[in-house]
Parts: structure tokens; sequence; C-alpha cells
């Protein structure tokens, strides 16, 4: 009877972690609402990790490691969840994320929401949005070698250096469900940091002059028939080179072709809008809630805090190298931070690139060209997902 | 005196206006924002000066290659 009115003060004393789990989330809520850090993305997580951490609540029930509780047959779900031996999260994260729907739907939106015409106008972004994966692969070496993580469980620490969300959570759930709260919060919460992380590593390997250098800032108009067989072409050439990578590309360049279309407007409305907030705030709210302290406290959780770092500063290098080199044979110079906004995290390191340019030289307005490279790196980290998934699935 | 013609680098809507008329700037001054691909940004003074003409409200959309204004240095 009392059992009834039993309040979960003594559970949550008796774990401290569970309390430094709350200041980590509400840190997350703190930089999300108060600076505005990708707060559509922070503010679910941190409510999230609210919602994991304090105890007896029931929202989403654990196994002893920390896991999700395993969803029963559709027949007898209705009865786990009348007894509370299962919430409502746990059923989404079964149907949402384990079946990947919600990331690949997500990534249907994000293709409504991309322009790719600063891509088309220059296609030599796609040369800075390839190198800018170094990150991912000098990342997967160095997690496998270091021995605390398996080949799959390297490949998604990598991954995190694409800076790209969905192709990051789609890949962990295929090759490392288990690491989905922890690589999927260090993704996010990094690509947030990215106006902090990148502006140094620029400045180490870029003179000021370099970094003054003027780009028109126009990039050439692109006609419609360019814009509507772009998602067409990438997606064909993705399937057959990487076949793997058809549920993440087919699902962006779906997206991106109902945008450029002309016909198809209210599909692209929608997708672009009222359907990936959905979504993303599911997404948010699940992975928060996938981070019960037992699970986030551990050796792991912190190696991938370090080397995703190493892979986003090992990233924005691979870009700037591959623009220097680039202006090694080319005519007209470009600005070598074009190559860092390979670095995707779509449009915070084309917003860094465009702020450090007008700093160094008021006249550059270099967004356009940046954000070229940024959406020739989404494109590139959801193919090397298909690249990993292919070698270790 | 020389002149300095600023025009907006890109389509957008402009939704600040930072200086006035006659006004002095320098160089790296915000003249205005301009929200264009969903952020917002910052239109800069290319040279120290007095604004000669500007002719532009918030709310107004522009597209690339529009009058930003002319400083006078």
């Amino acid at each position: 009877m009392f059992g009834l009115y039993q309040s979960a003060f003594g559970e949550l004393v008796a774990n401290p972690l569970n309390i430094v789990m709350l200041l980590i989330g509400g840190l997350l809520l703190y930089l999300g609402i108060a600076k505005k850090m990708e707060p559509i993305l922070l503010v679910p997580i941190g409510f999230g990790i609210f919602m994991a951490n304090l105890p007896l609540g029931g929202l989403m029930v654990y196994t002893l490691e920390g896991l999700p509780a395993p969803v029963p047959p559709i027949n007898e779900l209705m009865t786990a969840l009348g007894k509370g031996e299962l919430g409502l999260l746990n059923v989404l994260y079964a149907y949402g994320i384990e079946t990947e729907v919600i990331p690949l739907l997500i990534f249907l939106g994000l293709g409504a929401m991309t322009d790719f015409s600063p891509t088309i106008a220059r296609p030599i972004s796609f040369i800075f949005g390839a190198v800018a994966q170094a990150g991912v692969f000098v990342v997967f070496l160095i997690a496998y070698l270091s021995g605390l993580f398996t080949v799959n469980e390297a490949a998604c620490v990598g991954i995190i250096g694409g800076s790209d969300g969905p192709p990051t959570v789609y890949l962990t759930i295929a090759l490392a469900p288990r690491l989905l709260g922890p690589i999927t919060l260090v993704a996010y919460s990094y690509m947030a940091m990215v106006p902090i992380i990148q502006p140094p590593i620029i400045k180490l390997l870029t003179t000021k002059k370099e970094r003054a250098i003027f780009m028109k800032p126009q990039v050439r108009k692109v006609s419609r028939l360019e814009l509507v067989l772009f998602p067409v072409a990438i997606f064909i050439a993705a399937a057959l080179l990487v076949p793997k990578s058809v549920p993440l590309i087919g699902m962006f360049m779906f997206g991106n072709l109902l945008r450029v279309t002309g016909v198809t407007g209210r599909l692209s409305e929608t997708a672009g809008g009222g359907f990936i907030n959905v979504l993303t705030f599911l997404l948010g709210i699940i992975v928060g809630a996938l981070m019960p302290a037992v699970l986030f406290f551990k050796a792991q959780t912190l190696a991938i805090i370090g080397l995703a770092v190493v892979a986003f500063a090992v990233s924005t290098s691979g870009g700037l190298l591959a623009a220097k080199f680039a202006n090694l044979f080319l005519k007209e110079k470009i600005n070598p931070m074009i190559g860092a906004a390979g670095v995707s995290a779509i449009p915070m390191s084309a917003r860094v690139v465009q702020k450090m340019g007008q700093e160094a030289n008021p006249r550059n307005f270099l967004l356009m060209h940046a954000m070229g490279a940024n959406m020739a790196g989404a494109v590139a980290t959801s193919v090397v997902a298909g690249v990993f998934l292919g070698m270790l699935q | 005196m020389a002149q300095e013609i600023v025009e907006f680098p890109i389509a957008g809507k402009v939704i600040e206006v930072n200086v006035n008329h006659g006004g002095a700037v320098e160089e790296g001054d915000v003249l205005c924002i301009l929200e264009s691909m969903k952020m917002e940004n910052p239109i800069l003074a290319p040279v120290s000066g007095t604004i000669a003409k500007l002719d532009i409200s918030p709310g107004q959309m522009v597209e690339s290659g529009d009058l930003v204004a002319i400083i006078e240095y």
C-alpha cells in the first residue's frame, strides 16, 4: 500500500552517478536554451537524459547494463506496457530507432531542406567534402588499435568525424547499437561546438593573407535541369559504387528531388516542415533516454569524447590542406578555409568560414562557397557510412 | 572623394539596418544584417568613411547585386 506513495529520493541519493547525469542533462538544456547551441537537438536530448536518470519513472525501462529493455512481440506489448515492464520510450526506441525508421526519414526531410546549388556550381566542393572525411578513417584506426573498441564500434566512433547526425545514428544502430547513446550525444554536442573547435585549427594552418583571399560572393546560377538531375545522378552513382549507402543517399536525394522539381512543393514543404520536426524531437528524446548513468560512466564513453575531437580536427585539417593543395594548380585562387567547411555540421562550419573570412577581409562573403563544401561533406559522410556497412556488416 | 559601392553578396531579407544616412562608419562595422539560407549574415563596411547613400529598410527582400550603401571616403 505505502509502495504506491514511494518517492524516488532514496533511489536517487543511492546512485550519485545519476545526479551527475542530471547535471549533464541540465548543462545540455542550458547550452541549448541560453546559448542557442543546436537547441533543436540539445533541448530534447537534455530532457531525455532527465527521463533516463530520475529513477522509478518507467518511461524507459532498462536492463541491468543500462540498455533499453527488449520489446516483446506485438501481441504481448499491451500487457507489458500495462504492467509497467516497459515504457513509452521503449516502444519508440524499438519501432523507431532499432528499425532505422526515424533516422532514415529524417534524412528525407533534410534532403528537402538542402539547397545543393552551391555544390553544383562548384563541383570542386566534392573534393573538399571527400577529403574532410579523413578524420573518420584516422579515428577509426586509432579507436580500433586502442583495443577499447571492436572493429564495428571503432567505425561508429570514427563516423562522428563526418559531423553529420543521421548517418552516424544509422551506422551505429547497424554496427554497435550499445553505443548509440554516447556516440549520438558526442556527435551532436561536438557539432554544436564546431564554432569553438574549428577556428584555432584553421588559424594554425592558414596565414591571415590566405584567409583574406577574396572570392566573388555569388556562385554561378544553376538551372532547374541541373537541380533535378543532381539528386538522380548522385543517387544512381552512389547506388552503383556503394550499394550499402542506398538507404541513406536514397532518402536524402529523394527529399531533395521533391524540393527542386518545381511541382512537388507541397510534399517538400511537409517533408522539411512538420514531418522532420516530429521525427527530430522523437530522435532527440530517445537518444537522451539512452544514457542512464550505468551505461554512460565507462572508459569507452570518455574515449569517445576524446577521439571525436581528434576526428573533427583531422577532418578540418584535411579539408584545409586539400584546398591549399588545389590552389597550387588553380589560376583563380580559392580561400583555403572553404576546405574546412567540408566537415559538414550543416551549416555550422560554413558559418565559421564565413565569419573568419569576413574578419580577415571585410569584403569577403564566403558563405555560398562554404555551403557548397558543406553539402558535399554531408553526401560524402553518407557514402562513407555505406562503405563501412559494406566492409563490416 | 572616392566612393565605395557596397552590394548585397547574395539574395535574402534585410532584418536589421545598423547605420544611418550621413553617419560615419569604420572598416568592418556592420552595415546591416541579411537573413539568407536561414542564417543571419552581417554585411560589413569594406572601408572607413561616411554613408552617402542608403536605401534599405528592415523586412525588405533583396537580390544579389542590389545596393546596400555607398560609402564616401
